[in-house]
C-alpha cells in the first residue's frame, strides 16, 4: 500500500484545496478524516492516563480495605446507599443522553443535539447536587477527616476510630476526584452546547462532541466502580 | 529529493525563526520547533541551577567534617539538586527539546497532532518549575528527592507542599507531551513512512511516551496524597496514624523506576542515530533496536520493587523483582551490542556528536552493569543507600542521558539554528566532559563499596582522598558543561552557515533546508525507501 503511494505523486492530496474547502481542518492535518482519527485517539490515550491516575487511589483503597476491613465496613454502612444508587442511575441516564447527543451530531441534527447535550448537563448537575448533599450530611455527622471528625460512637460500630477515618478519607478523596472530573465534564459539555447553539457544530466537525462523549462515559464508568467499592462493602444485607 | 535548496543562502529565506518577530510570536507560538526552543532555554536554566547545587555539595565534601554548609543546608542541597535535575531537566530534556523538534520532521508532518496542547505543556512545565523554585528560594526542602514518608509528611517543617505541588503540576506537562507524540506517530506519518521505516529515534520516543502516559499519573496521585496527609493530618502513609509508609514507596517507584527509562530511552534513540550516521552504515539489527525500546518500556513497569529490597518487602516479591530487573537488562544489552556491531567495519568519523555517542556507549555499559549488582538481593544489602548507588545512577543519567542529550544537541544544532559551531572546541569539550565525569563518579563506586552512605554531610577521614578526587572531577565536569554553552551561543551569530545536511545524514529532517520553514517541508514528503540508506562500503571487504 505504501509502495503505491510512494510511486505515484498523485496519491498526495493537493493540500491547499483541502484546506480552503474546509476551514475546520487544522493546518497540520492532511484531511478531515486524519483530524478526527487523531482527536479520538488522543482522547483514548488521555483516558489511559486517567485510568492510571485513579489506579493509584484504587490501589491504596484495596490495600487498606484488606488491612482494616472492620473500619471500612463500618464506614461503608454509614453511607447513604439509596442516594448512591440514585446517583448511579442518574449517571447511567446521562450516559444514554450523551450517546444520543453524539448520534445527533453525527447525523447533523441540530435541535436534538442541543436538547440531548442540555439533558446531559442537567443530569450531571443533579448528580453533583446529590453528591454535595451527602457531603453536607457527613459534615453534620462529624465524619469529615482532618477538618471535622468526631463521630458518634454508634457510627463506629466497634471499629477503631482511625480506620473509619481512613475509610472516610478515601471516600472523600475518590468521590471528590470523581466530582472534579464531573465538573470538568459539565464545563466541556456546556462549551459544546454553546457551540451547537451558535451553529458551529456540523457533520464535518462533529467529532469534538464524540471526544467529549468519550470523556463523559469514562467518568461514568469510574462511578460504576466507586459505587460498589464504597457503598456496598459493608455487608448490610447479611 | 530536495537537496538543491541547500544552495539558497539562509538570510534571504523565510524560515521558522524569522517568519515573525517579537516576544508574543514566541510566547503564543504553536510551532513545535519554537516550543522546542522554549523548552531548550528553560531546561538549560534548570540544568545550571541544579548543577550549581551539585558544585556546592562537592565543595562541601572536600573535608571530612564538611567545609562549607550546615548539615541541614546540605540536606536541602541534595534534595533540590535531585528534584531540579530529575523532574525539570532530565525527564523533559531530550523529549521536550529534540523530540519536539524532530518527531514531526522525522515522520514528514507539518506539526504535532495537537500544537496548542504542546504549547500548554510548556506553560504547565513553567508553572511547576515556578512552584519548585519558590520552595527553593523560600528555604528549600530536605526530604530527599524521593519524598519518603513519614519523613516528608510528618517530621519536616520545610516547604514540602510547594515542591511536591511543583512536581505534581510538572507531571501533566510530561503527560501532554507523551500523548501528543503517541498520537502524532500513530496518525500523522507521511505517505510511505511505515512503522518499520521510522528512524530509531522515533521508536525510542514512542516507548518513552508510553511511559509518560502510563507512569506519570501515579506519582501525581502519590504526591497529592502526601500533600493531603500534610495538610489534613489524616493517616495515609504515616504509621503513627494508621498509614503504611511502604505503600508510598510502591506508588513512588511505580513511576520513578520507569522514569529512569524516560531519561535513558531517548538517549538510546539519539545514539542510534549518531552511530549509524557517523559510521555510514545501516544499523545492525534495526528491528531488534526498535523492539528493544518497546521491551524496555514494558518491562520497566514491573521492576520497581528492586528499590525496596530492604524496606520490609516480602522476600518472595524481592525474588521476582530481582529476576525482572535482570530481564530488563537484556533489551538494554541488545542495544549496546547492536551499536557496537554497527560500528564494526563502518567508515567511522570522529566528529563531536560521535564522541558523545561513543562516550555514551561506554558509560552506559558501566552504569547498566553496576545496576545488576544492585538488582541482586544479596549484594544490594551491602550497597543499598551507599555512594555506589549514586555512582550507578549518575553513570546512567549523566554519563548516559546527558551525554546523549549533548550529542543530540550537537548533531541537530545545524538543523535547529542553520549554523555550524566550531568543531575543534566541541571535540575538546566532549573530551573534558568525559574525563571530568569519570573522575567525579568512578571514585564514588569505590566509596560506596567501602561503605560510605549517601546523603551524609560528614564522613570518616579515611574517605577523604576519594572524595577530593571526586570533587576535583566535578570542577572539570562543570567547566566541560560551560564550554558548549559558550561556543553554541557564539555559533548562532558568528558560526558558518550550515547547509541542509552538513553531516551527509539520512532522514527526512535532513532533506529540508536549515533552519526549516514553518511548515517543515516545502512540499509534502514521500518516503520511497528503507531508513538509513547509507551506501554499504563494499570495497572494504576486498
Amino acid at each position: 500500500m505504501s509502495e503505491s503511494a510512494a510511486s505515484s505523486p498523485l496519491a498526495v492530496p493537493p493540500r491547499e484545496s483541502a484546506h480552503s474547502a474546509n476551514p475546520a481542518l487544522h493546518h497540520q492535518f492532511e484531511d478531515i478524516e486524519q483530524q478526527h482519527d487523531a482527536g479520538n485517539f488522543g482522547m483514548w490515550v488521555f483516558l489511559a492516563t486517567e485510568m492510571l491516575f485513579f489506579g493509584g487511589v484504587f490501589t491504596g483503597y484495596i490495600i487498606y480495605r484488606s488491612l482494616y476491613y472492620s473500619g471500612f465496613a463500618a464506614g461503608s454502612r454509614g453511607l447513604e446507599i439509596d442516594l448512591g444508587a440514585a446517583m448511579m442511575f442518574v449517571l447511567l441516564a446521562s450516559s444514554f443522553t450523551m450517546a444520543m447527543a453524539v448520534h445527533a451530531a453525527r447525523e447533523g441534527k441540530h435541535r436534538p443535539l442541543i436538547g440531548f447535550l442540555t439533558a446531559t448537563i442537567i443530569l450531571g448537575i443533579a448528580f453533583l447536587g446529590m453528591k454535595f448533599t451527602e457531603y453536607f450530611h457527613k459534615w453534620q455527622e462529624h465524619m469529615v477527616p482532618g477538618l471535622n471528625f468526631h463521630p458518634a460512637l454508634e457510627s463506629l460500630r466497634g471499629a477503631p476510630e482511625r480506620t473509619v477515618e481512613m475509610f472516610m478519607c478515601f471516600y472523600f478523596f475518590m468521590t471528590g476526584l470523581h466530582a472534579l472530573h464531573m465538573i470538568i465534564g459539565i464545563g466541556l459539555l456546556t462549551i459544546m452546547a454553546i457551540l451547537a447553539w451558535r451553529g458551529k457544530i456540523s457533520r464535518e466537525n462533529y467529532n469534538r462532541v464524540e471526544v467529549s462523549g468519550l470523556y463523559w462515559h469514562f467518568v461514568d464508568i469510574i462511578w460504576i466502580y466507586l459505587f460498589p467499592l464504597l457503598y456496598l462493602i459493608g455487608g448490610r444485607y447479611k | 529529493m530536495s537537496t538543491a535548496v541547500a544552495e539558497v543562502p539562509v538570510q534571504s529565506r523565510i524560515h521558522y525563526l524569522n517568519a515573525n518577530y517579537g516576544i508574543k510570536s514566541w510566547l503564543f507560538t504553536t510551532d513545535h520547533k519554537r516550543i522546542a526552543l522554549l523548552y531548550l532555554g528553560s531546561i538549560t536554566l534548570m540544568f545550571f541551577i541544579g548543577g550549581a547545587m551539585a558544585v556546592l555539595m562537592r565543595l562541601h565534601l572536600i573535608e571530612p567534617a564538611g567545609a562549607l554548609v550546615q548539615p541541614e543546608t546540605y540536606n536541602k542541597l541534595f534534595t533540590m539538586h535531585g528534584v531540579v535535575m530529575l523532574f525539570f531537566f532530565l525527564v523533559p530534556s531530550i523529549p521536550a527539546t529534540l523530540g519536539n523538534f524532530l518527531v514531526p520532521m522525522m515522520i514528514g508532518a507539518r506539526d504535532l497532532a495537537f500544537p496548542r496542547l504542546n504549547l500548554l505543556s510548556w506553560y504547565v512545565y513553567i508553572t511547576g518549575a515556578t512552584f519548585t523554585l519558590y520552595s527553593l528560594i523560600s528555604g528549600g526542602v530536605d526530604t530527599g528527592w524521593t519524598f519518603y514518608t513519614p519523613l516528608s509528611t510528618h517530621y519536616l517543617t520545610t516547604h514540602v507542599i510547594a515542591a511536591a505541588m511543583g512536581i505534581f503540576i510538572n507531571g501533566f506537562s510530561s503527560i501532554l507531551t507523551g500523548l501528543n507524540f503517541i498520537v502524532t506517530i500513530h496518525k500523522m506519518r507521511a505517505p510511505g513512512m511505515t512503522w518499520k521505516r521510522m528512524p530509531l529515534f522515533l521508536w525510542s520516543m514512542y516507548a518513552t511516551s508510553v511511559i509518560f502516559v502510563l507512569a506519570t499519573p501515579v506519582i501525581a496521585i502519590a504526591l497529592f496524597l502526601v500533600m493531603l496527609e500534610r495538610v489534613f493530618h489524616v493517616g495515609i502513609f504515616d504509621p503513627a496514624i494508621g498509614g503504611d509508609p511502604v505503600l508510598f514507596q510502591h506508588l513512588f517507584w511505580f513511576y520513578s523506576h520507569p522514569a529512569v527509562y524516560i531519561m535513558i530511552l531517548p538517549g538510546m534513540g539519539v545514539v542510534s542515530e549518531l552511530v549509524t550516521c557517523f559510521s555510514r552504515k545501516k544499523p545492525f539489527g534495526y528491528i531488534f533496536i526498535a523492539y528493544s525500546s518497546l521491551a524496555i518500556a514494558m518491562i520497566s513497569f514491573f521492576v520497581w520493587g528492586h528499590h525496596m529490597f530492604v524496606s520490609g518487602q516480602s522476600l518472595y516479591a524481592g525474588f521476582i523483582f530481582s529476576a525482572l530487573s535482570f530481564a530488563v537488562a537484556i533489551p538494554s544489552a541488545i542495544k549496546v551490542f547492536n551499536w557496537t556491531a554497527t560500528l564494526y567495519k563502518g567508515s567511522i568519523s570522529y566528529q563531536a556528536p560521535m564522541l558523545y555517542a561513543l562516550g555514551f556507549i561506554g558509560l552506559f555499559t558501566m552504569g547498566g552493569l553496576t545496576g545488576l549488582f544492585l538488582a541482586s538481593m544479596a549484594t544490594d544489602i551491602h550497597l543499598h543507600d551507599t555512594y555506589f548507588v549514586i555512582a550507578h545512577f549518575h553513570y546512567i543519567m549523566v554519563g548516559g542521558a546527558v551525554m546523549a542529550y549533548l550529542g543530540g544537541i550537537h548533531f541537530w544544532w545545524p538543523k535547529i539554528t542553520g549554523r555550524l559551531y566550531h568543531d575543534g572546541w566541541a571535540r575538546f569539550a566532549a573530551l573534558v566532559i568525559f574525563v571530568g565525569f569519570n573522575l567525579t563518579f568512578f571514585p564514588q563506586y569505590m566509596l560506596g563499596y567501602l561503605g560510605m552512605p549517601r546523603r551524609y554531610a560528614v564522613y570518616p577521614a579515611e574517605f577523604q582522598v576519594l572524595n577530593v578526587m571526586s570533587s576535583a572531577g566535578a570542577s572539570i565536569l562543570g567547566v566541560g558543561y560551560l564550554i558548549p554553552f559558550v561556543y553554541l551561543l557564539w555559533s548562532i551569530r558568528y558560526g558558518p552557515v550550515a547547509g541542509a545536511n552538513p553531516w551527509g545524514a539520512k532522514g527526512l529532517e535532513w532533506e529540508t533546508p536549515s533552519p526549516p520553514p514553518t511548515d517543515n517541508f516545502e512540499e509534502p514528503p514521500i518516503v520511497p525507501e528503507e531508513p538509513y540508506g547509507y551506501a554499504e562500503p563494499e570495497h572494504a571487504h576486498v
